[in-house]
């Protein structure tokens, strides 16, 4: 069990950062479900000059995307857009066995290298990293929602 | 005759593993049952000593390979009570379950009929059949549940009222809830509304864990599955009245499912080989064979008791854990050994990671009745499911892991 729940993931889980059921002036509304296990997840982002203003997340899902979306948030907050993706790719690349590239910018997030070692866990990880990335892409497309299922 | 577990699990070689040093509590046989020693004995001989194709071969070791795969069709046929004629091997129940959408469904129904399916299905038993109704311009209508998880038939009464439903497939036993349907009531109220009316049941959570007779049931045709009932993955079965496999069209066409070929088409082989297109799963069948033999060795009824008491031990000790809540009907008598459950304000994939590590394998997620998932107001559950190997000796690592579940992922 410690190897997937590691003390700061479950710090993560049981006092999530960034959670929030809406946010002002948002700028993207993304939800994105996985009918695999049935986690849902809605995200939404502002964005000032370029950059992440703010995310926050709500949802219902196991205590790893729970816990994962709020690290998530934490290292994503204050990003340009474009360097928020990347960091998100490093997470994704991460989860497939990778070793991070952006070890510190990651944060909290790199608690969860170990995941890969859990591969029906990975895309539990992954959701609010996902639906982050949907966010940036839905705003550079220039729309404000959008909806994604995970099919596995 | 009740069951000797401690000699029953010496069959089973996967038992003698542990997990993380805790002995190795399975409680998914719901999702796939384990493998008897006799089972793999019995592919094992046929790979080693009668290798070769079924059907075809006029020397010993083809004869051998047709006498297993066509000795587990009438081993099949007696377990289940029916006409080894109405047999059709499949890969598994959904495949069986195709094969009657296809072959019936699309091919003689239409835009005046109506198809009767429940809100408790499996998707092997609703998919293929939303789909099916859609191509041929039907409507689809459910059968409600009440409050305990069963069918509601005063609304089944209603949905037949007008006599339109000229095909009905539900399931026997659900796999989430462990209901036990009355199918041969169900299909009476069918029938009774319209005799023309073809009834199909799921029996893939029934037919490893009661005694069937499809006779009985007064149904149509049945599907089963293989490696929910000590047999290997790979074989399952459409076990059908002979008189609904001669009007149904041909699914899967090919080698050994037809009388004549020419250049511009063919004429059709005898139920029930007219839906076995292709060399079949030989080895599976054998195994199939001798895992009916296993289960015919207790006796069905011995299964069945069995599996009633462990279940209601399995409730009992459920209901001791705070924060609980089961899914079901409550009365043992109406439900089999599949008990889903979720733990309050904790995610069934962290109480399944937790029960794992300590040895206990359970299934978590939505059991592949995403409708049933919605209509119960939940994303997922934890499910236990017990078979023969199981035994109260099960139940202090599952209620020891649940606990420890909920002290961990406690916020």
């Amino acid at each position: 069990m410690e190897d997937l729940y590691q003390e700061i993931i479950l710090d993560h889980y049981r006092k999530p950062h960034n959670r929030a059921p809406s946010l002002d002036d948002e700028a993207v509304h993304v939800h994105h479900s996985n009918p695999l296990c049935g986690d849902e997840m809605d995200l939404r982002i502002r964005v000032v000059d370029g950059r992440l203003d703010a995310v926050v997340f709500d949802g219902e899902g196991c205590s790893i995307s729970q816990a994962s979306a709020s690290a998530m948030t934490d290292a994503a907050i204050g990003r340009e857009l474009k360097d928020a993706l990347d960091l998100a790719e490093d997470f994704r690349l991460m989860m497939h066995g990778a070793a991070p590239v952006r070890a510190d910018d990651l944060g909290d997030g790199i608690a969860f290298e170990g995941v890969a070692k859990f591969p029906v866990r990975v895309k539990c990880a992954l959701l609010g990293w996902m639906a982050l990335k949907d966010a940036i892409d839905t705003h550079e497309r220039g729309s404000s929602a959008h909806s994604v299922t995970h099919e596995d | 005759m009740s069951i000797d577990v401690e000699a029953v699990r010496a069959r089973y070689p996967v038992l003698d593993r542990e997990l993380n040093g805790n002995r190795l509590v399975y409680l998914d046989s719901a999702a796939s049952s384990l493998t008897p020693e006799p089972v793999l004995a019995a592919m094992d001989h046929y790979y080693r000593w009668s290798r070769s194709n079924v059907h075809r071969g006029v020397y010993p070791l083809a004869e051998e390979a047709t006498d297993l795969y066509e000795g587990a069709r009438t081993d099949l046929a007696r377990f289940l009570d029916a006409d080894p004629r109405g047999v059709v091997f499949t890969k598994n129940a959904t495949e069986a379950c195709n094969l009657v959408a296809y072959g019936y469904v699309r091919a003689h129904l239409g835009p005046e009929d109506v198809l009767l399916s429940t809100v408790m299905e499996h998707h092997a038993n609703l998919v293929p059949f939303t789909e099916a109704a859609r191509a041929v311009g039907a409507e689809i209508r459910h059968v409600p549940l009440t409050e305990d998880g069963q069918l509601d038939l005063e609304a089944a009464a209603e949905l037949l009222a007008d006599g339109r439903v000229t095909f009905a497939a539900f399931i026997h036993v659900s796999n989430v809830l462990g209901t036990i349907n009355d199918v041969a009531r169900v299909s009476a109220m069918v029938r009774d509304a319209n005799d023309r009316a073809v009834v199909h049941v799921d029996g893939a959570q029934a037919a490893p864990h009661l005694p069937v007779s499809v006779r009985e049931l007064g149904v149509d045709s049945y599907a089963i599955t293989g490696h929910k009932l000590l047999a290997p993955t790979g074989i399952g079965a459409l076990v059908a009245r002979p008189e609904l496999l001669e009007r149904m069209a041909p699914f899967l066409t090919g080698g050994d499912m037809i009388r004549d070929v020419t250049l511009d088409g063919a004429t059709w082989n005898d139920i029930p080989h007219r839906f076995e297109a292709g060399t079949p799963m030989i080895a599976e069948a054998a195994g199939l064979s001798a895992a009916i033999t296993e289960l015919e060795t207790l006796g069905m009824p011995a299964v069945r008791a069995h599996e009633r008491s462990f279940t209601a031990a399995l409730l009992d000790a459920l209901g001791t854990v705070p924060g609980v809540r089961v899914h079901g009907p409550k009365d043992v008598d109406v439900r089999g050994s599949a008990v889903s459950f979720v733990l309050d304000g904790i995610h069934p994939h962290d109480v399944g990671a937790m029960l794992g590590s300590r040895g206990v394998c359970v299934r978590v997620g939505h059991h592949c009745t995403k409708p049933l998932m919605r209509c119960l107001d939940v994303a997922a559950t934890t499910r236990a499911s017990a078979y023969i190997y199981n035994d109260v000796d099960d139940l202090e690592p599952l209620v020891e892991g649940i606990e420890a579940a909920a002290a961990f992922f406690a916020r």
